[in-house]
């Protein structure tokens, strides 16, 4: 490239744009940072405030105190339970569903029809109430399958997935049709392999849905001992809120000096930690899972 | 696709293999059909005096008796008017900002930069939020003391741009603002992918044609890059037309207390306390009605304006 000459003013904006960038990025980071310095810091340095972005007395007694806490881990089995069922189902009911949709109207006629049926339902739902009525008669609560189940289907993965298995080109099947495969064969062994990111894609959202639900579990379990680990987080959180409605001061200070900010910061931040382990490879794939949607023929 | 390149199989085959198809589509059927379309026929709860010991065939029929109970409800209009408010701040804010930060974004040339960038405005995204309301009470916390306040309300004070400590999750005219910019927090980096796509795919040409032209990086930004994205501006605001019942429940469930509810209550919120804890199940099932049914055809609309402007197809 030549050597552009960059104008004053130019070379002003650059340096002005990123420090505002900069500060952006810390605003995101910042809240987060701070509750994780708290999860390091002893009880006394967080009730006299002095906590910011650094763990002050620097401590891990709240994550041995929360290694100890059976309620939690019982709600991180839960959650890993969850999941270890809840994605390959989510997984082989999206594919289930895409391929054959993928396929044109006139390869497939009935197409139209499933994808009414399909469409209808992200226009229209039941709701909460007859929901939880579907669930409690088929009496699903407080078993793991009522976590499971009822999002046995994600429709929005289920177009992405179909979206990608359209772009693969009809002559790799016609031509394996021709060897004598089958419609299972092909799905195998010539979609499948070739669809590696969208694949990526919805089992990364699938396993981050399962793993950050709540609200399932606070509602189709009466006992405490069902809650997935979110759920478990959510009454840890009300907790604190309920103290805060009732404005009984005292009741709130004695709340934080049993140490009650850094446990939470604590559960909050293992909480986290499977997600941070897949990190990196949700940035990968969801940026080409989201541009993935629109590929259209 | 052109359809000259098919072969044309015997009927037996093409028979065979739509049987196939169909089998395959057996099971995610049945589980729409059981989870989603049952729910969806239990909506005649919401014109019935449903006891959950009679069932659907033997409560009692009572019309639209539960929608008029419903606008008389003292609590219900405004709901109705929070979930709009609340949820057309979001709509606003998850467009302009995730634009505006592309935009900047998308001058900066230093890659490591701007990867780093990416990484850290994500992470909120991924986060659920029961794990963001747990982090953002504390540091939005207003304290009791004076001295133990949240970390932001500290930086507000030592910039001396508030005297008191503010009250973010418990004031009511502050509330729905705090739900407003806190959603957007969390999503803008996410949000801003798409836009930063769009950025990338504009023809470079276009640039070089326009600085020939006299034109600065400003007046490149106005004529060029905006015009560049400006369908994908217009399809990401036509579906969100869809979200305007949707103020986020799961972000207020986890933030409001008693003493915001005049601001911060929302429709799905009234839906959870009339239903699973006041058992009033016609009436939470009448409001769950009411939104799907308005919902549902600001959905259809955007779809087709989506359709219209932006030639987007879901299916």
């Amino acid at each position: 490239m030549n050597k552009i000459k960059v104008s004053p003013a130019r070379k002003l904006f650059c340096v002005l744009n990123g420090i505002l960038i900069t500060g952006i990025m810390l605003i995101c980071l910042v809240p987060i940072l701070n509750v994780l310095a708290q999860s390091f810091s002893s009880s006394h340095a967080i009730v006299s405030n002095q906590v910011k972005l650094l763990p002050v007395e620097f401590t891990t007694s709240a994550y041995s105190y929360v290694m100890k806490n059976a309620e939690f881990w019982q709600a991180v089995w839960v959650s890993f339970q969850r999941v270890l069922i809840g994605v390959p189902l989510n997984m082989i009911l999206t594919v289930l569903a895409a391929y054959p949709l993928s396929k044109s109207s006139r390869v497939f006629p009935a197409r139209k029809y499933y994808s009414a049926y399909f469409i209808f339902l992200m226009i229209f739902n039941g709701g909460l109430i007859p929901t939880y009525y579907v669930v409690s008669r088929l009496q699903l609560i407080d078993t793991i399958w009522a976590l499971i189940l009822p999002c046995g289907v994600p429709i929005f993965n289920v177009i992405l997935v179909m979206n990608f298995f359209r772009g693969i080109p009809e002559s790799l099947e016609e031509s394996a049709m021709l060897e004598g495969a089958s419609q299972w064969k092909i799905l195998w062994n010539i979609y499948l392999p070739l669809s590696k990111p969208s694949i990526a894609t919805v089992t990364l959202f699938s396993l981050i849905n399962h793993w950050n639900s709540w609200f399932d579990g606070l509602i189709y379990s009466n006992f405490t001992d069902n809650y997935p680990l979110q759920s478990y987080l959510q009454t840890l959180v009300v907790d604190i809120q309920s103290l805060m409605e009732t404005g009984d001061t005292e009741q709130i200070v004695a709340a934080l000096s049993v140490n009650d900010t850094n446990l939470k910061a604590a559960q909050i931040f293992i909480s986290i930690i499977p997600l941070m382990l897949i990190y990196p490879f949700c940035q990968k794939y969801f940026t080409t899972g989201l541009t993935l949607g629109s590929v259209k023929e | 696709m052109s359809r000259a390149k098919s072969i044309k199989r015997p009927y037996h085959v093409r028979k065979k293999r739509q049987r196939v198809f169909h089998l395959m589509l057996f099971f995610p059927v049945l589980f729409l059909f059981v989870f989603n379309y049952l729910p969806i026929f239990g909506l005649v709860m919401a014109f019935q005096d449903f006891q959950p010991g009679l069932g659907f065939l033997n409560s009692r029929w009572v019309g639209l008796e539960n929608f008029r109970t419903l606008y008389y409800l003292p609590d219900f209009l405004p709901a109705l008017r929070n979930t709009l408010l609340i949820a057309l701040g979001k709509i606003i804010g998850n467009i302009v900002v995730p634009l505006s930060f592309a935009l900047l974004l998308n001058e900066v040339k230093n890659k490591f930069f701007k990867k780093t960038v990416q990484t850290a405005t994500y992470l909120p995204y991924f986060l659920s939020w029961v794990v963001l309301s747990g982090i953002l009470i504390n540091f939005l916390s207003q304290g009791n003391t004076g001295n133990d306040a949240g970390l932001l309300n500290q930086v507000l004070l030592s910039l001396g741009i508030v005297k008191e400590p503010v009250n973010f999750l418990g004031d009511k005219n502050i509330f729905p603002w705090t739900m407003i910019l806190s959603d957007v927090w969390k999503n803008f980096g996410y949000n801003a992918i798409v836009y930063l796509a769009a950025l990338t795919g504009i023809d470079p040409g276009l640039y070089e044609a326009a600085s020939i032209d006299g034109a600065g990086r400003w007046k490149q930004t106005i004529h060029v890059t905006l015009p560049g994205i400006a369908p994908i501006i217009t399809l990401m605001t036509v579906l969100s037309i869809g979200n305007i019942l949707n103020a986020g429940f799961d972000q207020i469930f986890n933030m409001y207390s008693a003493s915001v509810y005049s601001t911060g209550d929302i429709v799905d919120t009234l839906v959870y306390r009339l239903g699973l804890i006041n058992q009033q199940y016609s009436l939470s099932a009448a409001v769950g009605f009411f939104k799907s049914v308005v919902s549902g055809i600001l959905i259809v609309v955007s779809y087709k304006l989506a359709d219209k402007f932006a030639g987007y197809r879901v299916f």
